[in-house]
């Protein structure tokens, strides 16, 4: 057992004071954005991106994927007792949880998310790590042409499978692709989209853009829409976890881990999908299915495991193959290129030490999380009695001040506005933003792969396809593009999770804080 | 002749504002008059504690109506309390406004504004200001 051996190494080395110190600050960092609905993952990573100049590469990776793991927490805890989720991929739980918290049963439902967490986590990174050295195995004959083809999988999936249309997230895709263009051609030294400004041969900065259309479009967005009713906190109470509890929890957990981890290691864009079809599926095999709309715990448990076992299974292209299937795996993909690394076939080999502490770490975080969550669920509310201007004022003056540092150049921080702007602009009209980071980051790397398979070749765009892994993969490309039209055509609109809760809207962003008024009528 | 008296009480979830409410009751019941509550909040923040919502503000309107007093209940979200409580007595031409007074500290003065300053130097009617009983504020 390599694995075993390599992960007690991880275990030694992530045992280290500092590590440990790392491991906490990040998974606090992640609990607390996961919190606060629309601070996600992917923003605050980006946010820290600067610090990699300094941080050594394992702290760093450390305390970023304690925030990864940490979102998904947090975003429970809101949904439940607020039912305003604090990230999309906790949207599910607000179905059944909060219903659980009305009828006094917040404290078990706040229990069998948390734990189910850390089940469903413990699981998939097990998992990770079993996985990762068999996939290495498998894709380390990777030609070129069949990274070409894996990454137009990922934006194509990425694209169609987010938000509320495929085609605003191909748009979406477009306007980062175009952004990653910017700059000097590798390979001919051509200047492109450069207008002539100096600073912009060397390319945009991508801690720039993903910090102008995270941070700051989202503060621009908030504070468009600041005057918002204050939403109502519902008591965590009623009789803690039971043995029946747990009964119904078990069979959640262990689905949603299924569910979770395979489709998080798909580039399908995430934990979305796998918290959706894992409330579909505990819908359909409960034994309780009069309880599902009235706060079923197996409505909390499955979605809630399958959102974790979703972030370990991201780290799986991630890792292997360089290639993030989320806007946050983006992210860490960029602090990965910071420091000279690049993730593909090769980092298990070289950078073994890194990864498998980084593995081990998420293991102990997980442990950590459940500690930090589980009792101290209310403490984590009391975060959002801060009054909005103060934190995004805050999160504006870090967004400015890491962009600034990374070249100290004043241009940057215009761009910064620019870009801003532009992913204001993409919220108030619906366009993910996820699809732009990933086309961003992930374009540049296709480019070079495509040109590099066409170098070989001499031209012959028939290289594309002359493996079976390049053809099955851009087939399955083809399918993502094309099935989502189709199934619109064939059976109407797929009903989103708003409409499942069908009588009371969630209360999602958009919704947050309808007249006080309305409310009151219940 | 006389039209209704008005007494506006400021009231938020806490012992100051308890003590505000019992204040406001007792005045408008000597003077016979209409009882204007008003709860207010900035709406500046997801979660905001002292905004009545569910329960609480369900126990509020019992309690209310079993006190006998002929009373009127504003939630108004978006502005300071001050200006609310401003217009809340200007709209009504309340004779009188209750409000609850905090127990501030030394550096608690110096660091934040005050509420009740910013309400007794904006508000035009008499202004009674109660303290909640001595403790934790």
């Amino acid at each position: 057992m390599g694995a075993l051996a390599d992960l007690l190494g991880g275990f030694a080395e992530a045992l280290t004071p500092v590590n440990l110190l790392f491991a906490l600050l990040g998974v606090l960092l992640g609990t607390a954005v996961g919190v606060l609905p629309g601070i996600g993952p992917a923003m605050t990573v980006a946010l820290l991106l600067p610090v990699t100049y300094t941080l050594e590469p394992t702290a760093a990776f450390i305390m970023f994927a304690g925030i990864y793991y940490g979102g998904m927490y947090g975003g429970s805890t809101t949904s439940i007792l607020l039912n305003t989720p604090g990230e999309s991929s906790s949207i599910m739980t607000a179905l059944e949880g909060n219903k659980m918290a009305k009828a006094g049963r917040g404290a078990a439902a706040l229990a069998t998310a948390a734990i189910g967490s850390f089940v469903a986590g413990t699981i998939a990174t097990l998992l990770l790590a079993l996985v990762a050295p068999t996939v290495v195995d498998l894709v380390v004959g990777i030609t070129p042409a069949d990274y070409f083809a894996l990454a137009v999988l990922a934006f194509v999936a990425v694209a169609t499978v987010l938000g509320s249309s495929p085609l605003r997230g191909l748009a979406s895709l477009g306007v980062g692709l175009y952004l990653g263009l910017v700059g000097t051609d590798v390979l001919t030294g051509q200047e492109r989209f450069t207008l002539g400004i100096p600073q912009l041969s060397d390319g945009i900065d991508v801690v720039v853009v993903a910090v102008g259309l995270f941070a700051v479009g989202e503060a621009l967005y908030v504070a468009s829409r600041l005057r918002r009713g204050p939403v109502q906190v519902l008591a965590a109470s009623g009789p803690w976890f039971t043995r029946r509890d747990l009964r119904r929890s078990v069979g959640p957990w262990l689905r949603g881990t299924a569910l979770g981890f395979p489709l998080g290691a798909l580039p399908a864009g995430g934990a979305e999908i796998p918290t959706f079809l894992s409330y579909a599926a505990e819908r359909k095999l409960t034994k309780h299915p009069e309880e599902f709309g009235r706060g079923a715990i197996e409505g909390v448990a499955g979605p809630e495991a399958a959102n974790n076992a979703a972030a370990a299974g991201v780290l799986v292209p991630l890792l292997t193959l360089g290639l993030p299937t989320s806007a946050t795996a983006a992210i860490i993909l960029v602090a990965f290129q910071g420091y000279g690394i690049q993730p593909g076939p090769t980092l298990l080999s070289t950078e073994s030490t890194l990864v498998w502490t980084l593995i081990a770490s998420l293991l102990i975080g997980n442990l950590m999380l459940l500690v930090l969550n589980l009792p101290l669920a209310r403490v984590w509310v009391q975060l959002l009695r801060v009054p909005r201007p103060y934190l995004y004022a805050g999160i504006l003056l870090f967004a400015s001040l890491g962009c600034y540092a990374v070249n100290a150049d004043p241009l940057d921080l215009l761009l910064l506005l620019v870009i801003g702007l532009l992913g204001f602009a993409m919220r108030r009209y619906g366009w993910p933003v996820a699809p732009a980071v990933i086309g961003l980051i992930l374009g540049p790397v296709a480019e070079t792969n495509l040109r590099r398979a066409l170098a070989i070749s001499s031209g012959d765009l028939g290289v594309l396809f002359d493996t079976w892994f390049s053809r099955v993969v851009l087939g399955l490309a083809l399918l993502a593009l094309v099935l989502p039209v189709v199934l619109r055509a064939v059976r109407g609109r797929r009903a989103t999770p708003e409409e499942l809760q069908a009588g009371e809207p969630l209360r999602h962003r958009e919704t947050v804080g309808a007249p006080p008024g309305e409310e009151d009528e219940r | 002749m006389s039209r209704q008296p008005v007494v506006v009480v400021g009231h938020v979830p806490t012992p100051r504002g308890r003590a505000a409410l019992e204040h406001g009751v007792a005045e408008a019941h000597r003077r016979g008059a209409r009882l204007v509550v008003v709860n207010s909040s900035r709406g500046d923040a997801l979660v905001d504690e002292e905004y009545l919502q569910g329960d609480p503000l369900r126990r509020l309107e019992d309690e209310l109506t079993v006190s006998g007093v002929p009373f009127e209940l504003r939630r108004p979200v978006g502005r300071d309390v001050a200006e609310e409580l401003a217009d809340a007595v200007s709209e009504t031409g309340a004779d009188l406004l209750v409000i609850g007074l905090r127990r501030r500290s030394a550096v608690g003065k110096l660091l934040m504004g005050s509420a009740a300053q910013r309400i007794l130097l904006t508000v035009e009617c008499p202004i009674l200001t109660v303290k909640g009983p001595p403790g934790p504020p």
